[in-house]
């Protein structure tokens, strides 16, 4: 891990631009191109550009594969949530009208939230996908 | 209280069959302790069947169900829409899971390993969260969209067999399914080409108005092509005999009585509900190319089953056979005939998926489902095997079990399209049945086991009880039929009536 000073130090600086792409690419999304699952995956693919250049322990040690996993549900269970949310406020299922007093609030905040849990889900299954094969045959073998 | 609650979520509960296990699947990953996932998974299963209940209710009482996914109304939203047929299939498929989920943690135990049974039940709902889907949904891309849910979540539940074939076999099932599903897409491609609409009913109104053309036979092509992988018929089955034989027992009982019966109310829904009858069976002749399939299916299946060794495998083969039946009904494109089909799927839902259950049972206290380790075993597990002489009854059609009154509608649907020699093959085929069945009884009853055979105690309760529900459907469904042939004769009047 001594070698690819040039690739590590460009990365070091790449990362959290890349990163912060991603958070634009996802709140963004309700005005431009883009949205969660776009941003899920610029997201994942930072985490796993640290992995390939940083080694994988490292990586893990950062994006710990309890908290991925977490987030890959928490995700699913946000989009669903705020689908369930509606119903209790009255209205269908992803109704986000019934979200806020004025409906166009309402359908902002309800696609904001749904589209984080996109992305919440997207960029941890990318990451446990690329952490689960990148780990075979030295944990498990 | 309840009554509160009950007002808001009263109209939803078509959108709820769908989101309750999807958010209940993440509850599983969260909770990571196989009993407590499993808890919720039951209960969620079991919910989803009471409201499945209550829409069947509702639809028997009040007609069809229309629900507009975000408030949004078609045809520009996504409108889940539940008529006669799809009740009838969302309660079979719903009833399925959480039967099938009574029998999980024992037979479980024995083949995947502890520390993935948390994820095995959250797989498990994915799937049931695409099969109710594909079910409820009006909306023909929606219908790829969850069709791919159930495939990928079933997948991975066959994969978790104990031997590597497991895994060979879940990749083969994959890529014939992605091929399936690609053709059932590129189908639903050319239709929205066609009408520039997805809403199943717009679909069809618009399409009447379109009239017969090349890009609308190429979608109905495509459509029958894909579902057939799916549903695994006749010449398009080589991934179900391995998917079967190799997936947990419990798995193979669970996939065996949806995913297919999912499979097979897509195609009815296409072809009677959107191309309906007069293009698709007097403009297409799609009946040309089913009716001989189908009956090829029926013999090949059966012909294969009898020479199977292990007993998974022949039920697999034996379930080829039962689609045939299924897909005869579709195609012979008769008030009767298709009530046969369209009841088979509620029968043969409940008869394979007990008689794989018995085998989950025999394999959990022999080790294997060979027909060696039935040897005797008629005296030493007498209530399992009990329930597989009866299911086995029933897959031959005998009277008084469900299976008779599958082929009685076959029979006569096929008689009232003036095809006597067809209704002689329907009795023909279950001559077969016959054969293979007996073997197995033959060998229960008859055969000693061998000197060094270990002692084998009856199953346990936790398999018995599923089983003998599913059992005593057969036989009390085969008795009182207002419940699977009264819906399915009506849901057939309605669709060949032309309504959507």
């Amino acid at each position: 891990m001594t070698s690819h000073v040039i690739l590590r130090v460009l990365l070091k600086l790449l990362i959290p631009v890349i990163m912060l792409f991603a958070l634009y690419v996802q709140f963004h999304g309700d005005y431009g191109p883009g949205g969660g699952f776009q941003a899920g995956v610029i997201f994942g693919a930072g985490m796993i550009l640290y992995a390939l250049i940083f080694g994988l322990e490292p990586a893990l040690r950062v994006f710990s594969p309890n908290v991925l996993r977490t987030l890959v549900a928490a995700g699913v269970m946000l989009y669903g949530g705020v689908g369930v949310a509606t119903i209790l406020f009255g209205g269908n299922f992803l109704d986000y009208d019934v979200l806020a007093h004025d409906p166009h609030h309402g359908q902002h905040l309800g696609i904001l939230l749904v589209e984080l849990g996109v992305g919440l889900t997207v960029a941890a299954v990318m990451a446990t996908i690329f952490f689960t094969f990148a780990g075979r045959g030295r944990t498990d073998a | 209280m309840i009554e509160a609650v009950w007002a808001l979520i009263g109209d939803d509960l078509p959108a709820l069959q769908i989101a309750v296990p999807l958010l209940a699947a993440t509850v599983c990953v969260l909770v990571r302790r196989p009993r407590a996932a499993w808890a919720v998974a039951m209960l969620v299963a079991w919910s989803a069947f009471a409201n499945a209940a209550v829409i069947l209710h509702r639809v028997l009482t009040t007609g069809t169900i229309s629900y507009f996914e975000g408030g949004w109304p078609v045809p520009w939203g996504i409108e889940l829409r539940i008529d006669l047929l799809n009740a009838l299939v969302l309660l079979v498929v719903t009833g399925i899971c959480a039967i099938v989920l009574l029998a999980a943690p024992r037979s479980l135990a024995a083949e995947v390993p502890e520390e993935k049974h948390y994820l095995f039940y959250a797989v498990y709902l994915l799937c049931m969260t695409g099969l109710a889907g594909m079910t409820v949904t009006g909306d023909a891309f929606n219908v790829f969209v969850f069709l791919e849910i159930s495939s990928l979540s079933s997948y991975a539940l066959i994969s978790q067999g104990r031997t590597p074939r497991a895994l060979t076999s879940a990749i083969q099932y994959l890529v014939m399914g992605t091929l399936g599903g690609t053709f059932i897409l590129l189908g639903i491609g050319m239709l929205y080409m066609t009408t520039g609409t997805l809403n199943i009913v717009d679909l069809a109104s618009r399409l009447a108005m379109v009239g017969p053309n090349r890009t609308v036979l190429v979608a109905l092509a495509c459509i029958t092509v894909g579902t057939g992988i799916k549903l695994a018929l006749f010449p398009l089955h080589i991934w179900l005999p391995n998917a079967y034989t190799y997936a947990p027992a419990v798995v193979t009982a669970f996939i065996a009585a949806t995913a297919t019966k999912v499979a097979y109310y897509v195609l009815v829904r296409f072809v009677y509900s959107i191309f309906q009858v007069s293009l698709a069976f007097e403009v297409n002749r799609l009946d040309a190319v089913l009716l001989p399939v189908s009956i090829a299916a029926m013999f090949a299946g059966s012909l294969v089953a009898i020479y199977q060794d292990d007993l998974k495998r022949m039920l697999a083969y034996s379930s080829l056979a039962q689609i045939g039946y299924m897909v005869l009904g579709l195609a012979l494109a008769n008030v009767n005939g298709l009530t046969g089909g369209l009841v088979h799927i509620f029968n043969h839902a409940i008869m394979k998926c007990g008689l794989f259950l018995v085998l989950a049972a025999v394999l959990l206290r022999t080790g294997s489902t060979r027909l060696s380790a039935f040897a005797g075993l008629g005296r030493r597990m007498p209530l399992t095997f009990a329930a597989f002489v009866v299911g086995g009854l029933s897959l031959i059609g005998v009277p008084l079990t469900v299976g008779f009154v599958s082929k009685w509608y076959l029979v006569l649907g096929a008689l009232d399209a003036g095809l006597w020699p067809v209704a002689v093959l329907i009795l023909a085929s279950s001559l077969l049945a016959v054969v293979y069945v007996w073997r197995v009884v033959e060998v229960g009853w008859f055969a000693e086991p061998p000197a060094d055979a270990p002692e084998v105690a009856e199953a346990p309760l936790g398999l018995l009880v599923p089983i003998w529900i599913l059992i005593g459907a057969t036989l009390f469904f085969g008795v009182f039929t207002s419940l699977s042939a009264g819906v399915a004769s009506a849901a057939a009047r309605m669709l060949i009536g032309g309504a959507a």
